[in-house]
């Protein structure tokens, strides 16, 4: 190899590496939903469904191409497109299907561009507010009363002057609001005995023990770099119920002063190492997968497993009668309820086209009886909405029925610890559970950690 | 005019001419050459720059941009993950190259030898097939087979070495091993077929006097093959050592990076800097260190290739 082509080497080298920071591109990785959310109102009654006031921001007569950007691997959005369009045939949809993974990474190019998107799944919200280029939906919230809804989930989308997320001016919508919490095998459930749903951590715990005692996989959980370390949910469960959720979510809005590392957290943290200590997991759970550890639950293995309802179509399809739901309970009992709960948030760019007709749709998605039915139908989550919306029907033996009625029993939500900021769950919390897993890392050591990360991350 | 002045006039034409069809070749040459070179400055030259541009600024890769200087190159040094992946890129080395030149030496030497027919065909087909199966593809397949319940474990248990059984890419300790095996798969092929072409220039006559001289073979391999091959053996380690200081296709499939940074290398931190993170400053400053670094160990092969070439 001559000089010349060694150059040529070493600068195409660089230049492959230079693209990896200008290209727009990025491989795709299966993820986890990074938000997750939950009901809180049972509704009672009907939506309205009568045509939007003259007065209201709608989509018009004239006819009006969408320019939107759904997420890949769910489908409700598009079906409610459809239906959209059924009802409105002036709205037609051009719509681009993104990886989680690649929206993290595509996001700000798809809103600064000439062609902004009238519709966008968000990532992640804070940045690009600040940034200027999304949508303020105020106006749209008091035409609309959004902000009357019962759904206290919204105010995730809020941010203050300071951008700090947890009010102020509304910046996205939730198209649902998942719900969070420990999903059971009612035969092995049966099996130890468990007749009802724990009410103290303690209760939980002690099933754990007997599901170890009986040979059976007490908790299947994911846990690889590549989805994500799903050890999150059991770890921020367990900070909620010994602690209080508001500096929790100071924490995830990025409160100044606001540290993770607390001593109720450093309680759960060591709850969490025990169970690791104990067996309670796989022992492989650093190399499985989210889609994996769904189905290795889908096929029996794993008496418990955390996870949101957006995977009840999977339970239901692979176990059906047979998965149940509770809220992980609180540490004393009669306690209050709580669960990582967010919204499925979409934003509008700020410099959109259609802005009025995408917020008439968001509007639509919430209240129209259709739209509501498709959501809870595809995807198991509440459509949220007004307190009177119409409820849809589920299917009997489902465990939606699980999942929707316990929104009533929450007395507090929480954003998910992985959202506080765009990489704590890929620098911070998934390495050093991965750590701990492995016995190179305690309770107090990953606290510490994930603080050292998150103080680094909003320095910059 | 004068028959002098004719023939000056001649003179200066043949002086000129040839020196204007120069030009006029060298004009249509460059015009050959403008595309591609157009294409290299977009492509390579300019990113090349920015990346060089931005690592001296805070910036999100949408909002202001605020010149920081050199701290980004100090943050790189001062977080313990991003010096924790170059130590890793450099532990790939010895997969990614070390092992694929010195079996690649071996193997190309017994194809050579003794499977010149059929056999070495089929031979050098099969090692060579990883070079045309998509990375991504094949990572997604060895993380199944790498898997608790995959099949290297099944064949460890039917052997009687259960006891060993792991899932290989969430082990701290074995995970890069196992990443570096998968490297090892992937550019065996590639140091084979080009150390073997370069046995097949060796004049045959150089193993027939050693041989006469009663040379085993393992004296023939070090005494003629591998110095006659310095050549071949310096572009397979520039090949492969960039390959395993740029790992990022790969690991990103197979561990992302995982357990625990422990398969992390630089080109994973820069994606997640780039695009997780949307740290751009923080991650060309990590890129150019990168580039740095791979030149830095590129040189001395180079020169060493260089010397045996004279």
């Amino acid at each position: 190899m001559n000089k010349k082509s060694v150059i040529f080497s070493l600068t195409s080298f660089l230049v492959l590496t230079s693209m990896l920071l200008s290209a727009c591109g990025a491989p795709a990785a299966t993820e986890v939903p990074a938000t997750v959310a939950p009901a809180t109102e049972a509704p009672a009654t009907e939506a309205p469904t009568e045509p939007p006031a003259a007065a209201l921001p709608n989509c018009g007569t004239d006819p009006v191409v969408m320019n939107v950007v759904f997420e890949t691997g769910w489908d409700m959005p598009t079906l409610l497109s459809e239906e959209f369009t059924k009802q409105f045939p002036n709205v037609t949809w051009d719509i681009s299907m993104e990886q989680f993974a690649n929206l993290i990474t595509t996001t700000p190019m798809l809103l600064s561009s000439d062609n902004p998107p009238d519709l966008i799944r968000l990532p992640t919200m804070v940045t690009f507010a600040k940034d200027g280029l999304l949508k303020n939906l105020d106006e749209y919230a008091t035409a609309f009363g959004w902000n009357d809804w019962p759904v206290p989930q919204i105010n995730q989308n809020r941010l203050d002057a300071n951008y700090i997320r947890g009010s102020g001016t509304l910046y996205a919508m939730g198209l649902n609001y998942s719900m969070t919490g420990v999903f059971y095998n009612k035969t092995l459930a049966a099996q130890i005995g468990m007749t009802e749903p724990p009410k103290t951590v303690a209760e939980f715990e002690a099933l754990l023990a007997a599901a170890k005692a009986a040979g059976l996989q007490p908790i299947m959980e994911w846990g690889s770099a590549k989805s994500g370390m799903g050890l999150a949910f059991p770890l921020q469960n367990l900070m909620a119920a010994y602690g209080p959720v508001e500096p929790i979510n100071d924490w995830i809005f990025q409160k100044v002063g606001a540290t993770i590392d607390t001593p109720t957290n450093l309680i759960a943290a060591q709850h969490l190492q025990q169970w690791i200590e104990a067996g309670y997991f796989p022992p492989d759970i650093n190399a499985i997968e989210y889609s994996d550890a769904a189905s290795r639950f889908g096929n029996g293995e794993g008496v418990f497993t955390f996870n949101g309802d957006w995977q009840n179509g999977g339970y239901d399809t692979a176990m059906p009668g047979n998965v149940g739901f509770f809220l992980f309970p609180p540490a004393e009992a009669g306690g209050g309820y709580a669960a990582m709960s967010a919204p499925l948030t979409y934003g509008i760019a700020a410099n959109a086209k259609h802005a009025d007709c995408a917020a008439f749709f968001l509007n639509w998605a919430a209240t129209n009886p259709t739209a509501r039915q498709i959501n809870v139908d595809r995807m198991g989550s509440n459509p949220g909405g007004p307190a009177d919306a119409s409820v849809p029907t589920v299917t009997a033996g489902s465990v939606t029925i699980e999942t929707l009625a316990a929104g009533p029993m929450l007395s507090g939500a929480m954003d998910f610890i992985a959202n506080a900021t765009s990489s704590i769950f890929a620098q911070g919390w998934t390495p050093e559970l991965q750590k701990m897993v492995a016995g190179e890392q305690d309770a107090a050591g990953l606290l510490q950690a994930v603080q050292a990360e998150y103080l680094r991350e909003i320095s910059q | 005019m004068t028959s002098d002045r004719r023939a000056a006039a001649f003179k200066i034409s043949r002086r000129t001419s040839p020196s204007k069809k120069v030009r006029r070749e060298n004009f249509v040459g460059w015009l050959f050459t403008l595309p591609a070179l157009f294409m290299y400055a977009f492509f390579v030259l300019v990113p090349f720059l920015l990346t060089i541009l931005y690592s001296f600024f805070r910036w999100n890769g949408v909002g202001p941009m605020t010149w920081v200087g050199i701290k980004n190159y100090l943050s790189v040094l001062q977080v313990p993950n991003l010096v924790g992946t170059i130590f890793n890129a450099f532990w790939l080395v010895v997969w990614f190259s070390f092992i694929p030149v010195g079996l690649g030496l071996i193997v190309a030497s017994v194809i050579h030898r003794i499977a010149r027919g059929r056999f070495g065909t089929v031979a050098r087909t099969v090692l060579f097939l990883p070079q045309v199966i998509a990375l991504v593809a094949a990572g997604i397949i060895w993380g199944w087979l790498l898997a608790l319940p995959g099949l290297i474990n099944q064949i460890l248990k039917a052997v009687g070495l259960g006891v060993i059984t792991r899932a290989w890419l969430g082990d701290f300790h074995w995970a890069l091993p196992s990443v570096g095996m998968v490297g090892v798969w992937v550019l065996l092929g590639f140091c084979t077929v080009l150390l073997e072409t370069g046995m097949s220039k060796i004049d045959p006559a150089l193993y027939e006097s050693a041989r006469l001289d009663g040379a085993s073979w393992f004296q023939e391999f070090l005494g003629i093959t591998v110095p006659l091959l310095r050549h071949e053996i310096g572009v397979c380690l520039t090949v492969t050592v960039i390959a395993a200081l740029a790992a990022f296709d790969i690991i990103w499939v197979t561990t992302a990076g995982g357990p625990g940074n422990s398969t992390s290398v630089p080109g994973i931190q820069i994606y997640i800097l780039a695009f997780t993170q949307r740290a751009i400053g923080l991650a060309s400053a990590l890129a150019v260190m990168l580039m740095v670094l791979v030149v830095i160990v590129i040189i001395p092969i180079q020169w060493l290739t260089r010397e045996s070439a004279q």
